[in-house]
């Protein structure tokens, strides 16, 4: 059933497409229910698929002279993301409510990327993920070109670009993969089961894994990210940062580390002190915390912040993989599902409830707006957001980077001060936002146009992402229990070699 | 010495002497019919052309003998046949796309120059003798040149026409000098005792000469960098059917005949391209030559005002990667190669019909007037989308999957993985292009159209031809099965 993801999401794309101009509330319903019907698929598997273990979604032959096969599969981690999509998709659609502009055009490409985005997660046969993955650039470009704000053509542009360099990168890989391994199957068991030599592993590792942390917005390669965000519509910038840096994160570390373990091993000699891929990947990881973090704490820009609050997260999650142990690790997906979710809400307060009410992102123009007094929901919601973004307990955000804190903890303390360091900054960057945007010194005037009430919409979409992060927060073990099962399939027994 | 047998040769070449037959019929019909309207004439002559090709292609298909004449100057097999139907099958869409042209009045002319082409393509792929090569390479590019020329009223066109006429003809001359030190080694003009020659003689400083001459013929007709400089100008002067045509069929035959001749003529001086391992033979020249078209035509592309200059620097760089299949010449190259250039002008042909109904509204090729395209002919923008998009090797269209078959095949070709800087290169530059393609996409889509225009007004008949190619594009992609199991056994 989870393979209808897929389908309803690109039927729906097409359906919208096809439908009369003028109808903008029926376009918009059929959008909704087809973002809940992949919410609802995605949870009936979520809760009744109990052990996280691999089951096969869908197998038909595709290619098969050259062994590709049209396989879904769904583990314990794709479950969650799955989950996560179909919740960030329908709040993406119920804060883009108010698209008046070309309505059919912006839900069909916005169906398109859901799609997409479920058939990467679900997709087993490597070739099919990089398909899905491919097709996400098209209808990421077009939302924010056509949609966008702030240098949209550049940002869209930018985002298109680096995209497509990392998922060339990623293809070269892939194609290496499969010739060496006999050009026999592209199934991605099939092939982390190939004992690739050394050198190559050395090779093809850094350019899968870079590939595809582009997408995920590993420093030095991440200023598509605050840009892309930036000039990206709201449904667009959620999905961007909610979903769509995941499948680089997740392409990491389903692909690249699943069959290159090896590629992660001591080179046997240091450089600069680096003796290792991994400890390359996990000082920029470290450094994209920082980074990220202390440039949030210096925006202008209300959407920067939350830009580079992304960067800094993403981080996070690099780091997490990186550690190679259960729990570092385990926290990096819940860290995908967390940021994911709270990214999404902040994008949501700040694009949807805040610009297209006051037409300014400036945190000097916000303050003055006395907009805690004007839009109370707007200014509790992103209250809660930021503190569940700052890690606090009670939210997902908690849960995951304490995990991932003690991971690498494990691994060198270094690295933990590092994160430490970045959770710290990171409480800075959000309480200096909050304040000038919502608790700056208010003007007594007041306004004669106060801006428009929060519609019914956002208010659902705040509550259903909101609700889900607080969910996760009090109740980790209902992902937990179905991470850590799929981190202990053969799949990843390069990397744990027999147990964590 | 035994009687030739041209009964035999009439009935193995009766596909040729169909088209033929067309022309001739075409020719004269037009000439009792040339006070009508130019439209029917164009409709006479095309009906009367593509019966013709579909006569052939029913012949090729039935024809079950595999014949080798005079010492292999005529050639059929399985392979050819199905190329030579590839490359119908392209000529019956161009000639379906010119039906609503107003470039000319000569009708009849164009028409038969263009069957007179076909004839020239088809000879090209089925012989195996350097003789029969350079005759029906000179058939194809004398009928190409003259087409080129065809648009009076533009004197670009005849601007055009002039240079490709005499870069063609130098490229030609350089041709023929190498073939005429071929025939001095292995005194024949087989392939087959050529290959046996060069193998025995070894690389001598000969048969370099005969090679690298060889490599700049062929390279000037599938416009690889350095020979490209004619493209940009022919793609953008030509009539516009006559710029699809170069674009499709064209290519189709010059990559078969380049593949086969490179492969048994030079297959034992070889080389290597492989890194850090290169060996001295014509693979790492056309190595060189591959590398440099994907620089060059996607750097180019992306400096381009027009679409018909964006998609001549875009067919460069295209030469470029169906060369890295050249380059690998394994078991399965030819196939991935013929995969690519086939589906690559599908969706070529259908680039030149968007722009010839924009230019027949707008009047020109400007990129600018594409804008707002998607408001004004959706169903119009929706192809132009696939078949940019494919050309940008984004999946699931045949675009895509071309590439991922011809560079799996690459590395598993004689030189094994490594080729892989070859790949990287490609799939670098193919980053660049999708820069270019998406330039002009955003013109479709994102800008605002001009104020004062309606809607495009879209002949039926093309509009049907062309989401006919668009629906090819992407299930050629989306299902490529059928299309890599037949590659494999016709190959």
């Amino acid at each position: 059933m989870l393979a209808y993801t897929i389908y309803i999401s690109f039927f729906g794309a097409l359906v919208v497409l096809l439908m009369p101009k003028g109808s903008r509330m029926a376009i918009r319903t059929v959008a909704l229910l087809c973002a809940i019907a992949g919410f609802a698929l995605a949870l009936t598997a979520f809760v009744q698929h109990g052990t996280g273990e691999l089951t096969t979604v869908a197998l038909a032959p595709w290619i098969p002279s050259l062994g590709i096969h049209y396989h879904l599969a769904a583990d314990g981690i794709t479950l969650c993301l799955v989950l996560l999509t179909g919740v960030v998709a329908i709040a993406g659609v119920l804060f883009s409510w108010n698209i008046e502009q070309r309505v059919n055009e912006f839900f069909a490409f916005y169906l398109l990327l859901i799609g997409s985005v479920y058939g990467v997660f679900l997709s087993y046969d490597l070739f099919l993920l990089f398909v899905f993955y491919e097709i996400v650039i098209v209808p990421k470009y077009f939302l924010i070109a056509i949609w966008g704000s702030t240098r949209r053509e550049y940002g869209a542009m930018k985002l298109a670009i680096y995209s497509f360099v990392g998922s060339a990168m990623v293809l070269v890989g892939l194609i290496a993969a499969y010739v060496v391994a006999g050009s026999h199957s592209m199934d991605l068991a099939a092939l982390a089961s190939y004992r690739y030599p050394l050198h190559f592993q050395m090779w093809a590792f850094p350019l899968v894994f870079t590939g595809f942390a582009i997408l995920a917005g590993l420093w030095p390669f991440h200023t598509w990210a605050p840009t892309g965000h930036v000039a990206a519509p709201t449904a667009a910038s959620m999905l961007l940062a909610g979903v769509v840096m995941k499948l680089g994160a997740y392409g990491c570390l389903r692909v690249a580390m699943t069959l290159f373990p090896l590629g992660l091993s001591s080179w046997g000699f240091h450089v600069l002190g680096f003796g290792s891929w991994r400890d390359v990947f996990a000082v920029l990881a470290v450094i994209g915390i920082l980074y990220g973090a202390l440039v949030a704490l210096v925006q202008s820009d209300f959407k920067f912040v939350i830009g580079y609050s992304s960067v800094s997260h993403m981080g996070f999650i690099l780091l997490g993989l990186m550690t190679l142990n259960q729990i570092g690790i385990t926290g990096a997906v819940v860290q995908m599902i967390s940021h994911g979710l709270l990214a999404g809400l902040l994008f949501g307060v700040v694009g949807r409830m805040l610009y297209d009410r006051t037409h300014t992102r400036e945190l000097g123009k916000l303050g003055p707006m006395n907009l805690s007094r004007a839009l109370p929901f707007a200014t509790v919601t992103f209250v809660l957001a930021g503190m569940a973004s700052m890690g606090l307990p009670g939210f997902s955000g908690f849960v995951a980077e304490l995990m991932i804190l003690i991971g690498a903890w494990r691994v060198s303390p270094l690295l933990a001060i590092g994160v430490g360091l970045g959770i710290v900054t990171g409480v800075a960057y959000v309480w200096r936002a909050m304040q000038k945007a919502f608790f700056a010194e208010a003007t007594t005037i007041i306004d004669p146009h106060p801006p428009a009430p929060i519609t019914l919409p956002e208010k659902l979409g705040t509550g259903l992402l909101l609700a889900s992060s607080i969910a996760v927060g009090l109740y980790p073990q209902m992902v937990l229990r179905l991470i850590a099962p799929a981190l202990n399939t053969p799949l990843f027994s390069g990397l744990h070699g027999g147990g964590w | 010495m035994t009687p030739l047998p041209y009964l035999q040769f009439l009935h193995a070449s009766l596909p040729q002497v169909a088209l033929d037959v067309a022309a001739l019929i075409v020719l004269f019909t037009d000439l009792a019919i040339r006070k009508k309207s130019l439209r029917l004439r164009f409709s006479v002559a095309t009906a009367i052309a593509s019966a013709g090709c579909i006569v052939a292609i029913v012949l090729l298909l039935t024809a079950h003998s595999q014949v080798n004449l005079f010492d292999g100057m005529f050639v059929t097999t399985i392979l050819s046949a199905h190329v030579q139907v590839a490359i119908l099958a392209l000529t019956i869409v161009t000639l379906v796309l010119s039906i609503d042209s107003s470039f000319t009045e000569h009708v009849g002319e164009f028409v038969v120059l263009v069957l007179l082409a076909v004839t020239g393509m088809m000879f090209l792929v089925s012989a195996r003798n350097i003789l029969i090569t350079f005759v029906s390479l000179e058939l194809l590019s004398l009928a190409l040149y003259s087409l080129t020329g065809f648009d009076k009223r533009r004197p670009q066109s005849a601007e055009a026409a002039l240079k490709y006429f005499l870069f063609g003809g130098i490229s030609a001359a350089f041709l023929l000098y190498g073939f005429t030190l071929l025939y001095g080694i292995a005194n024949s003009t087989n392939y087959a005792q050529i290959g046996a020659a060069v193998g025995a003689s070894g690389l001598t400083p000969l048969v370099v000469v005969a090679m690298v001459t060889s490599i700049i013929g062929f390279g000037f007709k599938v416009a690889a960098a350095p020979l490209q400089f004619w493209a940009p100008d022919v793609y953008q002067a030509a009539p516009n059917p006559v710029a699809g045509f170069i674009g499709s069929s064209s290519k189709v035959a010059s990559f078969f005949a380049f593949f086969v001749l490179m492969t048994s003529c030079y297959g034992a001086v070889g080389g290597s391209a492989a890194w850090e391992n290169v060996h001295a033979g014509w693979v790492p020249v056309v190595a060189v030559v591959a590398a440099l078209s994907m620089i060059v035509g996607n750097l180019g592309a992306l400096a381009q005002s027009g679409l018909r200059r964006l998609l001549a620097y875009s067919a460069i760089a295209h030469a470029g990667y169906m060369l890295v299949a050249v380059v690998a010449h394994g078991a399965d190259s030819l196939g991935t190669l013929l995969y690519y250039v086939t589906t690559y002008s599908v969706s070529v042909l259908g680039s030149f019909a968007v722009i010839h109904v924009v230019e027949e509204s707008e009047g020109s090729d400007q990129l600018i007037h594409f804008n707002g395209l998607s408001r004004r002919a959706p169903l119009l923008s929706m192809c132009l989308f696939v078949f940019l998009l494919s050309q940008a090797g984004i999946p699931p269209l045949a675009g895509f999957f071309g590439k991922f078959f011809l560079f799996a095949a690459a590395l598993r070709g004689a030189d094994g993985s490594g080729l892989v800087w070859l790949v990287v290169l490609a799939l670098a530059m193919s980053a660049v292009s999708l820069y270019y393609y998406l330039q002009v996409l955003k013109r479709v889509y994102v800008s605002e159209p001009p104020e004062i225009r309606g809607r495009l007004r879209t002949p039926r008949q093309m509009l049907t031809v062309i989401v006919l190619l668009a629906v090819v594009v992407v299930l050629a992609g989306a299902l490529p099965e059928t299309l890599v199991r037949w590659f494999g056994m016709i190959v």
